[in-house]
């Protein structure tokens, strides 16, 4: 049961390659979300292709109670999820079309009863967190050595019931869990820091007595060694990102928490993830 | 009902090792027997209902059986997006146990009295509303919410209400029980009215107005055929909860009756649209609301 070792140069065109679906998902669909799926793809890279401990067929990977459990609490990043899903064989690629769409299969927000590999359904913020603990509480207590793994938003951090579960988790000292916060600075309605300021963001977790490491959330390297770190607390990786990143039209712009590419847009996008 | 509770759960708990017991820090004098035998089996997650809700969640999707304690204001509205996302849309195997139905908690007021939460609660897809009205409906339907599968709230009082079955009584999910056989009218209790309903029903009886008592422990999925079978009886129809009138029993009585092609007497008693700023405790309040003495059933028995 291992998701493999996948080289940097894989890790990389894999990266590339979801970059293209999530954009192209959602041109199809018209939805929004965009910049928050595309700064998010290199953790779910290393995660799915290098650190989670999974079964590849689904039938095994639900009967391994063991396994590995990833959950997106941001579940608005949902198409970056779906596209990683998809490349790592949870379903079909051309599901992929069926994204935010009538008669879809993908809805724009998390259910679990819509594709294998869902852990949680999600859509509302502050909620994902609080399902990993509990799940990481119950690992502990089966002596099941699966790990959790959770990714919430730096918006999402304003939520009261981050705060309760960032309390519980350390107070139980959960060190089979590990939490990521995709910090791309920008929240719905403005720059996370001017909405309410969350600075100095690492300190505060370790404060509340979590392990810190901070990374650059598109350095896979920085990631694989940042989620390969022991851990006798619950570990936070403070992933410090960029909205729309990969795409230089989108990139740290508010606008596309909403938007979605017309045309011309896409075309210009696949160019550029093509060039690089 | 507090403690029916906790003694049927930790038989429960002794056969099967996935129950888990959280409650948002509440229970004292209740609860300690559970923590004592199952230490590893119970957490208090601490005064943070919206991240006890998650956590619970995750527990049941990793094979848990989860109940949750707490007062029933913050175990249901506190974290109400809680329990309808993560536990009922995820449709998790957890349990919101309530303490404190209608106005048990008089003299603390209207933040701990729970007069909202059959209405809040029902509107929710999956989510199973069970309000047992003595310690047997208590021992029953906590035994039934661990043998049926899916998220629950069970709506409990607090201590001291009288048995009104008899021991060997069995209660299902779902299903009324009749307790008198009356033919003049019925009376339907939910939750914490059964024992008002049982004296009214003995105070008529010694009037010569002989009344069907019937027991409606389980509120959704709701005995529709039972109201059908009164309607087609013509039996006149009266409801007493302590609840607020808007979204209870009576509320669902009512929507049977209003599709039936049927035409039958029927009132609500309940709880007005109001929040209690009277300062006393469960009795007091209960008698400013109307709810100590039987109603006038005039506009039946004529």
């Amino acid at each position: 049961m291992n998701s493999g070792e996948f080289d940097l140069e894989q890790l990389e065109n894999l990266s590339k390659k979801i970059r293209k679906q999530i954009v192209t998902m959602v041109f199809n669909s018209k939805s929004s979300h965009v910049g928050s799926a595309l700064s998010i793809v290199e953790v779910l890279v290393t995660l799915y292709f290098n650190i989670l401990k999974i079964e590849t067929n689904i039938e095994s990977y639900n009967n391994r109670t063991d396994r590995d459990r990833f959950i997106l609490s941001k579940a608005h990043g949902s198409s970056a999820l779906y596209a990683i899903l998809a490349e790592r064989g949870f379903f079909p690629l051309e599901y992929l079309k069926k994204y935010y769409t009538n008669d879809g299969i993908l809805p724009g927000h998390l259910d679990r009863v819509s594709i294998p590999g869902i852990e949680f359904s999600a859509g509302a913020l502050g909620h994902g967190f609080s399902a990993a603990i509990g799940m990481a509480i119950s690992n502990k207590q089966s002596q099941n050595s699966g790990r959790i793994f959770v990714l919430i938003g730096d918006g999402e951090c304003n939520e009261g019931s981050i705060w309760e579960g960032i309390m519980l988790a350390a107070h139980l000292k959960l060190d089979n869990l590990t939490a990521i916060v995709d910090y791309n600075k920008i929240q719905s309605f403005g720059r996370t820091n001017d909405v309410i300021n969350q600075e100095p963001i690492g300190d505060k977790w370790k404060s509340f007595g979590w392990d810190v490491i901070e990374v650059d959330g598109h350095n896979f390297n920085e990631l694989i060694d940042a989620f390969s770190a022991q851990h006798k607390k619950p570990k936070v990786i403070i992933s410090h990102s960029v909205k729309g990143k990969g795409i230089s039209f989108m990139e740290d712009k508010l606008e596309w928490h909403y938007k979605s590419p017309d045309n011309e847009q896409l075309t210009k996008a696949l160019e550029e993830l093509e060039k690089k | 009902m507090r403690t029916t509770f906790v003694k049927t759960l930790i038989e429960i708990a002794r056969k099967d090792d996935r129950i888990f017991l959280l409650t948002p820090d509440m229970g004292y004098s209740v609860l300690e027997p559970f923590r004592e035998e199952f230490p590893d089996r119970f957490l208090n997650t601490g005064i943070a209902e919206q991240n006890t809700i998650g956590v619970a969640a995750g527990l049941a999707l990793t094979g848990k059986i989860v109940y949750v304690y707490s007062i029933i204001p913050f175990v249901t509205m506190r974290c109400y997006e809680q329990v309808r996302l993560d536990l009922a849309y995820n449709n998790t195997n957890v349990k919101l146990i309530g303490i404190g139905a209608g106005l048990t908690y008089g003299s603390l007021g209207p933040s701990h009295h729970a007069i909202e939460d059959i209405a809040i609660m029902k509107a929710i897809p999956n989510m199973t509303v069970l309000c047992p009205g003595d310690p047997i409906e208590t021992r029953e339907l906590v035994s039934r919410s661990y043998e049926n599968y899916g998220p629950m709230y069970i709506r409990l009082g607090k201590n001291g209400e009288p048995k009104i079955h008899s021991e060997e009584t069995r209660i299902d999910i779902g299903k009324a029980i009749d307790i008198t056989n009356g033919k003049d009218f019925a009376l339907i209790t939910t939750s914490n009215t059964l024992e008002t309903g049982k004296r009214w029903v003995d105070e008529w009886k010694k009037e010569g107005i002989d009344v069907r008592l019937i027991s409606m422990p389980s509120i959704k999925p709701f005995d529709n055929e039972k109201i059908h079978d009164l309607l087609s009886e013509e039996m006149s129809i009266i409801t007493l909860e302590e609840h607020n009138v808007i979204g209870g029993l009576g509320s669902s009585v009512a929507e049977i009756i209003a599709e039936s092609e049927k035409k039958v007497k029927f009132k609500r008693i309940g709880l007005p649209d109001k929040f209690s700023h009277y300062v006393g405790d469960h009795r007091f309040q209960r008698e400013k609301f109307n709810l100590i003495e039987k109603p006038s059933v005039d506009f039946i028995i004529k």
